[in-house]
């Protein structure tokens, strides 16, 4: 599912809203969330889940051409975990054999 | 700290969509419940300039009951995992020396 997809889809349940304004209203959610944890704030949604950023220490690490150690700096990565609701309703797809649906398999998103 | 809760992101689209409370409201329920379903109807979430939810089914692995040392395997089971995307891993990265000092983390 991508973004565009979710759009249509709260566009077919909330039919008293513009589909701009849901357009909009998809994107300002998620440029909030992601400029909250850019800030360091943590974000904690009931029955889905919370996102906050875990630090990562510096290392050493390695060129992978020249081999040659590198000093990384420690750096802050963005987090999630799940809440109670999403654990069990997706571990409950799992025991009434829904079948993960892997339509592509680049697991990247697709990044503007 | 003061996190972000569901009331902050409504509040936010009744601010800057123009979106009424009721209709804020139901915007950010409705959201998150989407996202919900579509993972649970085995479908992983791509959303661009945020991140990815994927999905794994994990087979059964023995495990221990820590406080006793008992032996119980852990069942096999789906989990999400979240992982962030390009744009929103740099620009938490770009920022962390700023939220080292608001945390007050060290690296000593």
């Amino acid at each position: 599912m991508t973004k565009s997809e979710l759009i249509e889809q709260l566009a077919a349940k909330q039919v008293h809203l513009a589909y701009k304004d849901i357009e909009i209203a998809v994107k300002t959610i998620l440029e909030y969330m992601a400029e909250a944890l850019t800030q360091g704030k943590r974000i904690e949604i009931r029955g889905f889940g919370s996102f906050s950023l875990h630090y990562r220490p510096p290392r050493v690490g390695r060129n992978p051409k020249t081999g040659g150690s590198v000093r990384l700096e420690g750096k802050y990565v963005p987090y999630f975990k799940p809440g109670k609701e999403l654990r069990d309703r997706i571990n409950a797809s799992l025991q009434r054999g829904q079948m993960i649906i892997h339509d592509d398999e680049t697991g990247e998103e697709g990044e503007v | 700290m003061n996190a972000i809760t569901k009331a902050d992101i409504a509040e936010k689209l009744f601010n800057d969509v123009g979106l009424n409370k009721r209709e804020a409201k139901d915007m950010v329920e409705l959201f998150f419940e989407e996202v919900r379903a579509y993972l649970e109807q085995g479908q992983h979430v791509k959303l661009s300039g945020f991140g990815n939810f994927t999905l794994r089914d994990k087979s059964e692995r023995p495990g221990r009951n820590p406080k006793t040392g008992e032996e119980i395997p852990i069942t096999r089971r789906r989990v999400v995992t979240f992982r962030a995307g390009q744009k929103l891993k740099a620009k938490v990265e770009e920022q962390t020396d700023t939220i080292k000092q608001q945390t007050g983390v060290t690296d000593e």
